[in-house]
Parts: structure tokens; sequence; C-alpha cells
């Protein structure tokens, strides 16, 4: 390999550190308006009206609009189609847009919103997983779903549960609770729009410009190819910013009504409210286990608090429940999930999308039964691994898998067997499992979930790309493997990427999916080039074109200039294409969308931390983290992506949330949103495993989310193993340490956590026959 | 609305004079009235550090200053920092090489903290760095990159 794998730096790196990067805020269109919405006070309730006549009395007001000028729902899934750009019915959550004001100032407008008048009828709240179970005091949040406010209910059960727990020696059952917290991107959410010629394009601060392509299509009631999305330089989106947004329709519709180009910046408070962050999720698990800790059953349920709309929620949902068994060999698993609106700001997907709630229940449950049974937590684990190649029995096809190697390399480096056992101090440890990528596009079809084309002419090489770097990097994999195929470095390559009207479909920056696909649509385009270069370069070199070598600048003897000028003499213009698809991955079952992926990655970390019994407060040493990334495409920026993941996993564990008084944000500003600063970030060792995944670029898998989910679990079992007591709740602040030392000292179950699960109307669970059974039934 | 006023300054070593209001903030002026965009906002609140700008050759957060207090001063954003198109400053030649950038939204703050830091103190330990930019938030890189990154610009600006 000449640039794969090699430590070079991003190819977009250089306009980063000299300022010169536009992000979306940074942009200014000729003759430009600003926009602010107006936003709900209310957790809940119906508008009587809105009168936005005081605004447009503001001298420097252009327009003005309502709910009634943007009527179309729209939402990232087909199935919840539930937002309204602006709300005329009912708002559902405090921040809830219901009107918008462009003006030539963004000073002007914001006054202007503060003359609207809007009557609301207050409603009853809904503020808890609980309470949304209940009958509702007022109308359910939404006309769909129920009983009560619950939103989505999944009931799957693989295999032969009963026989399972029968053969069980020991049966362990434990409650969770991970709270919910948010994004908290350093760049707040902004987008601008202009119609020009019947044609609308948006520039926006998105992960995904496809589906808000869908999207703006949609609710403007114009055709696809008369809107274009450019998703602008990315100043942070861990999953903030993959649903499309009140205030990219809003733009999108004052520039068609006022003709001018408007822009919208949401303000640090606002883009709390926009959130689609971490889900609360209160868990119930109870596993059966042989004396020797190896898993006869397991049933798991989830209460999923989703805030006020759908979001990717029902997507959520299943994950809470769909990657427990693609790091343990489960022969018969049940999963019950239920997902709920409250009147607070919708949830969404964040780093590791729905399972780093379940992978901290898991994990530290896993530690509580190999403590019942005298066992070595990490051998208790080994002995459950699931093995390469191998289909799990809720079908996910599992391949390239480095669990072991993770699992040795980590706890040889970190000296885990051998840690000093003194009051105060401990270390935990967890591994998890993430997808390369979702197996099923949002919207089902048989088209490719990326497409890559690369042009060759007299300025050398374009690589055409929908792929949106959000600074992972995505640009500069691309051009390293187009730069590797070619013989060339990846900053000879000249990128468009994230714009729909100049490059072909990716889906996004979503589910960890962009270097195994796009990654692989760009191989596929950089193959065929190659191969058209190869063949022009043997006929002039008059050999075969297994003899012709590519690199350094060169194709066989001839250097890539003139190769290039000889194809172009042959063929004329000349452009190839690729595209990736994975394979068909989703079992026999109504729900199995959610899960499969054409590889999967694997993490495992050992924490080292002090606990002080008296004040609570957590200290973390260190962390070690080994991830099997199938191969480094750019090892610097893998090893960017598990630190930054650890450092998310970190604040997760122990300070963040998006917590709520009644149905307030509680702390909407970054001071009172507690994160890691620089003197709170722990050393991290990071541990490469490559396994070569046969179907990923190279060998590549992801590496964006996977490393977060096993440093919350090893947080909570190093406090255990410092204390002696177990924190089933995140985050793990001072005050749930001391409550379950106090619990300890008066002789309770050494414990903070919930105390029960709540009784959920679940379904009947769909039965499915695991792989093995069905392949005999044939 | 108020009366406009003027305010006078040097920014990046140019003079400036800008009509602005008394209660707009440096980073609005920069960004809105100068066109100086790689002064970055995440909070307007002085929150994140996303704006720092050195005042003087203080690190000082540009959405917390009035036009009154930056009269006359010398001002250095990120757009200052670098030689020439060519030749980078030592901070940013690390950032580039370490992978102390991701987003990159955090990097004009981080950088003109950094130096700083290292004008004043230029071969800082790991500690004395992770103080002197606990003020900026960085959500991507879990900020090891961006120390190795200060500590590999110090170890170059020193031979």
């Amino acid at each position: 390999m000449r640039v794969v794998g090699k430590p070079l730096p991003k190819v977009d790196v250089r306009a980063k550190v000299t300022g010169s990067t536009l992000y979306a805020d940074d942009l200014v269109l000729p003759d430009m308006l600003f926009c602010k919405l107006l936003r709900s006070p209310h957790p809940y309730a119906r508008i009587k009206r809105v009168d936005v006549r005081g605004a447009l009395e503001v001298e420097g007001v252009v327009a003005a609009i309502t709910g009634d000028d943007l009527p179309i729902k729209y939402g990232i899934l087909p199935v919840t189609q539930d937002e309204h750009a602006l709300e005329n019915e009912k708002v559902r959550y405090v921040g809830d847009p219901v009107a918008a004001v462009a003006a030539y100032d963004e000073e002007t407008a914001a006054l202007a919103c503060e003359r609207i008048v809007v009557e609301y009828e207050v409603l009853h709240p809904v503020t808890s997983i609980e309470e949304a179970l209940s009958e509702p005091v007022d109308e359910p949040i939404h006309d769909y779903g129920g009983p009560a406010n619950i939103h989505k209910m999944a009931a799957l059960a693989f295999g032969d549960l009963e026989s399972g727990f029968a053969q069980a020696d020991h049966i362990r059952e434990d409650v969770f609770f991970y709270e919910g917290n948010t994004h908290l991107p350093m760049e707040e959410h902004s987008a601008i729009a202009s119609y020009v010629d019947g044609k609308l394009t948006l520039w926006s601060s998105t992960q995904t410009p496809h589906y808000v392509h869908r999207a703006v299509s949609k609710v403007m009631g114009l055709p696809m190819s008369a809107v274009r999305i450019v998703a602008t330089p990315h100043g942070g989106g861990f999953g903030g910013k993959t649903d499309p947004f009140s205030h990219e329709m809003v733009v999108c519709k004052l520039a068609m009504v006022t003709g001018k180009p408007v822009k919208c910046t949401l303000t640090r408070e606002e883009v709390f409210y926009a959130h689609r962050g971490r889900h609360p999720v209160l868990m119930w698990v109870r596993t059966g286990v042989k004396r020797d800790g190896k898993i006869t059953a397991m049933h798991f349920k989830t209460a999923l608090d989703g805030g006020a709309y759908g979001s990717y929620g029902v997507a959520t949902t299943f994950y809470t429940g769909a990657l427990q068994t693609a790091t343990y060999d489960i022969p018969a698993y049940r999963f019950e999930g239920a997902r709920v609106f409250t009147n607070k700001a919708p949830c969404g997907p964040k780093r590791g999308h729905g399972t780093p709630q379940p992978r901290f229940a898991l994990e530290l449950h896993l530690d509580k039964i190999a403590e019942d049974l005298g066992l070595d937590p990490v051998e208790v684990r080994r002995r459950n691994y699931v093995k390469p190649n191998t289909t799990t029995v809720n079908w996910l096809r599992i391949t390239s898998c480095g669990l072991e190697e993770i699992t040795n390399r980590v706890i040889q480096a970190s000296g885990y067997h051998r840690r000093r056992r003194v009051e105060g101090h401990g270390m935990g440890f967890a591994v998890a499992s993430y997808l390369s990528g979702a197996g099923l596009p949002i919207y089902w079809n048989k088209l490719p979930h990326s497409e890559c084309q690369l042009k060759l002419d007299r300025g050398g090489v374009t690589a055409y790309c929908g792929a949106t770097d959000i600074g992972q990097g995505s640009d500069t994999v691309i051009a390293t493997v187009v730069a590797e195929e070619l013989g060339l470095w990846p900053s000879d390559i000249r990128l468009v990427t994230g714009d729909t009207g100049l490059a072909p479909v990716d889906l996004g920056s979503y589910s960890s999916r962009v270097t195994f696909m796009a990654g692989n649509a760009a191989l596929d385009a950089a193959r065929k080039l190659r191969d058209l270069l190869v063949e022009v370069a043997a006929e002039s070199m008059g050999c075969s074109p297994g003899e012709v070598e590519v690199g350094d600048g060169k194709i066989g003897a001839l250097s890539f200039e003139e190769t290039a000028q000889l194809a172009q003499e042959r063929y004329g213009a000349i452009s190839t294409a690729g595209s990736y698809r994975p394979p068909d991955l989703a079992g026999p079952y109504k729900g199995s969308g959610v899960g499969p992926s054409p590889a999967y990655s694997y993490s495992a970390a050992v924490v080292d931390l002090d606990a002080d019994s008296k004040t609570g407060i957590v200290q973390v040493n260190k962390v070690w983290l080994a991830h099997d990334i199938g191969r480094s495409i750019n090892p610097i920026s893998v090893r960017g992506q598990v630190e930054g993941g650890v450092y998310m996993g970190l604040g997760e564990a122990l300070m963040e949330e998006q917590a709520y008084r009644k149905a307030l944000h509680k702390q909407p500003s970054m001071l009172d949103y507690k994160s890691l600063t620089f003197v709170d970030m722990p050393e991290v060792e990071t541990i490469l495993v490559e396994t070569n995944d046969p179907e990923g670029p190279y060998g590549a898998k992801e590496v964006g989310q996977g490393p977060l989910l096993p440093v919350v679990p090893a947080v909570a079992s190093a406090i255990h193993d410092a204390l002696g007591v177990w924190v089933d709740q995140v985050p793990i602040t001072p005050d749930k340490v001391l409550k379950a030392l106090d619990a300890k000292v008066k002789g309770e179950a050494p414990r903070f956590g919930p105390k029960s699960f709540p009784d959920i109307p679940y379904p009947q669970c769909i039965k499915v026959d695991p792989p093995h059974v069905a392949t005999q039934a044939v | 609305m108020s009366d406009s006023i003027v305010v006078g300054f040097t920014v990046n070593g140019r003079r400036r004079e800008v009509l602005t209001k008394p209660h707009h903030t440096l980073l609005e002026i920069l960004r809105e009235d100068l066109g100086l965009t790689g002064t970055k906002h995440g909070c307007e609140l002085g929150e994140c550090g996303a704006c720092t700008v050195l005042v003087d050759g203080i690190p000082q957060l540009s959405c917390l200053l009035l036009p009154h207090q930056v009269e006359g001063k010398e001002i250095t954003t990120v757009e200052g920092l670098a030689k020439s198109g060519d030749e980078l400053h030592p901070l940013q030649e690390a950032f580039v090489e370490v992978g102390a950038v991701q987003c990159g939204y955090c990097t004009p703050g981080m950088l003109l903290t950094a130096k700083a830091l290292l004008d004043e103190n230029p071969a800082p330990s790991r500690q004395e760095i992770a103080e002197a930019l606990s003020g900026n938030i960085c959500r991507c890189t879990g900020y090891e990159s961006i120390t190795r990154a200060v500590e590999l610009a110090a170890r170059r600006m020193e031979v």
C-alpha cells in the first residue's frame, strides 16, 4: 500500500488551521436576509391563534410566516412524518417553533419575533416514562401510536427461551437507567437558502444532505430535481445534525417567499432544544447462565423517553435490543422495547445510536453475574464471545471479529489482572460492537447506498461523492482510496462531496457507514479508472496490462499525465463510476432492518480510576481502548476517532445529562451542561487491531462510534472495583456514588439505580426461529 | 436602536476603523463587518472558547468584548497566524501533522490560546497546557491530539 495506512494529514486540514474553511454561518450571499424563529414557551399547548402583523410592522422586516405557510409534515423516517416546520395546531415541547421572521439583520428579526402574538391553550405536559405510560390528563401528544403516550413497541423472541432458562444454573435480574444527553456540537446549526430560476439551493450544516433533499422537496412541493442541498464543512455532528430541521425548511420557504437568500443560525440555547440526542432509557435484563458463566438465555426490556417527536425513534427502539448478540453468543433471546412521547425536546441518534444504553446495562449485568458465580468478569465474557463467520440468534451476520485479540491486548496493556487492590482505586473492563453502516437504507429500496464518480481530464482527477465530511475525515478517506488505486497522493485528488446537485447520492454521515460504503464506491470507481489507464499505457508500452505497475505518479513507464492524455485521445471524455450496496442482510422477520451491517467493529476498554468514598468524586487516571478497525485507511484519523469516542463516553459516564425540571430544560447552556474539559481528560492508550474485513475497503471497518460504547460500563465497573458499590445509572455523579455507599452502610443492596421496571403492554412477541433452526426446516 | 459609533483598532497588523453599534461584540465586528470569519462562535456567552482572539497578546473571548474595550488595541485572529500562504505558524503545522483537527470549529480558538501560552511559557508541561486550554471546549478530539500538537510546536519553536 502506498498511501493507505500511512499517517498522512487530512486533505482539508490546512484550511481549518488558517480559518479559511467556510462553515454554514460563514457564508454570506448578496442581499441576504436573516431569520429568527419564535419558539413555544410552553411544553404542551394548543395553538389558538398566531398573529404576525406586529412583526411585519417592524422596520427592516421583509416577511413573517406561520405554520399555515408550511402545512406539509416531514420527518426522517417514512413511518413517522410527524413534524411541521412551524407548528400550527399544537406545540409539544419548550422550544417548538411556531413562527419565523426574515429581516435585513438578525437583531431586527429577533425584535420582530417578540411582536408576534400567539394565543395558547395550555395542556397538561407529560414529562416522564411513567407518566407517558398512564392515561393522559389531556389528549395524547400525537394522534398515532398508543395506548396512552406510547409511540412504538417492539417484541421479538429468538430461539427457545423457556428451555434456555430451564437449563441455567443461575438466573439474575437487574434494572438500569441511562439518562439522556446531547451532542453539544461546537458549531450551532446554520442554514442558508436561495431560490433562483425556480431552483432552490440550501447550504446547511447537515450530516445527511440526501435525506434533507427528500424532506425539503416534500415540504416545499418541489421536485427533487429543483432542489439542491449542499452540506457545508461541518462544525461537529455526532448524530445531532442527521434529521431534517425546522430552520432548514423555514429558510427555504422564506427564500421562496421573498426572492432573497435567507440565513438562520441557531443560538446555543436553541441547539439544546433542537437536540435529537441520546434517549433516556430504562432497562430490565434477565439472564440465565451455566456455572461456568455460559449464557443460556436472555430477556431484555427497554423503555425509551423519546421526547416530543418521532425522529429516528423507531430505529432507536430496535437498536436498544439489536446488538447484544453481536458480542455474545446468546442461544435464546427475547427483546421487548417501547418508546414513549413526552413533552421534552425530541431525542434521536447520538454516537452509538440506541446501543450505549443497553451496552451499559449488559456489561454491568455480566459483571454482576461473574461476581455471583465467583468468576473473573473477563473470563465470563470470553466464554460467551461470538466467533467470526457465524450468524447470531437474531440473524446478524458476523464476519471479521477481533474480540479475542482486543480483549487480550487491552487486558495485557492495562495490567488489569495485576491491578492494585486498595480501597478507592479500581479498574473496569467492558467490550462492545458497532455497525460499519446500517445494512438497510432508511427508505427500503434496491438503490446503491453510496455512489462515486471520477472525472479525468487535463485538470487531473476529481472525485464526486455525496458523502459528507463532518470532521471525521471522510473526504480524506475518499481521496486516499482513489490516490491508492491511481498511484497518486491524496492531496492530488480534487473533491466534490456532500452536494446533492453536483455529486451522486451517498446516504450520509450516520451509522458509521462512510468509510465502508463511500470507501467501497470510490474503490469501485477508481479501479475502473485504473484499469482503463493501465490498458492504454500497456498498449503504448507494447506489453500486457498485467505488467504495468501503478505508483509514484506513474502508470508503467509513462507519467500519470501522459497516460491521461493518451486515454482522452483514444476515448474522449473520461469518467468512471462506482457504487456500493450492502448484501441483503435482513433476517426473515419484521424489525430485522435494524441491526444488520456488512461488518461489525469491536472495541474493548479498561478504565483505571480513583473514587473518593468521602466526596463521591471520581478521577479517571487512564483509559486503554483496543479497537478492531479491520484496517486503518488513515491511522491518525482512526486514533482521533478512538480518543474522541473515549472522551465522549467519559462525559456520558460521569457528567453529561440533558435533564429537565418538570418539562423545562435544566441547563441549556454550555457552562451548565457539563462536559469534560482539558483538565478532566485522562490519558488514552489506543490499540488498533487489524482483522482485514473481507468486504471493507482494503479491509477497513468503522471507528466513529464503537469506541464510545465500552467506556461507559467500564467506568461503572471500575467504581465498583474501587468502592464495592454499583451505580446502575448514568451519569455517575458524586451524589449517586455517595447514595450507593450510604445504602451499603445501612446494610441495603450496595447500589444506586432504578428499583423497578414498569408494566408495559408490549404486544405478543413475534417468535423467530434462529438461523440454524430455520435452515434445518428448509 | 442605539446610535452608531466608530471604533478603531489593529487586526493582524492592519489598522481598521469600523462603524458599529456600541452593544455589538468584537466577535460580530470581526465576522460581520470585517469578513474575518475564521473566528468562530459556539455560544456567544463566554462559555466555550471558540471565539478566542488575542488582544494585545492576551487570549480573550471576542463574544464578550464591546467596542470601547478594544479601542486602540492590537488584535490577532487565526487569519493572522500564518507568516504567508505557504508558511504556517509552528502551532498550525503541528495541528496539521498530529491530527489535532477534526471538525476544526474549535481550532482557531485553540491555536490562539496555545500561542499565548507558548509566547509566555515556551516549554509548558502537559498539566500547564491543559490548564491554559481548559476554557476551550472541543467535542471531537478528546483533547489528546491537541496536547500532542502543542508539545510538538513547543519543541520546534524552542530550537
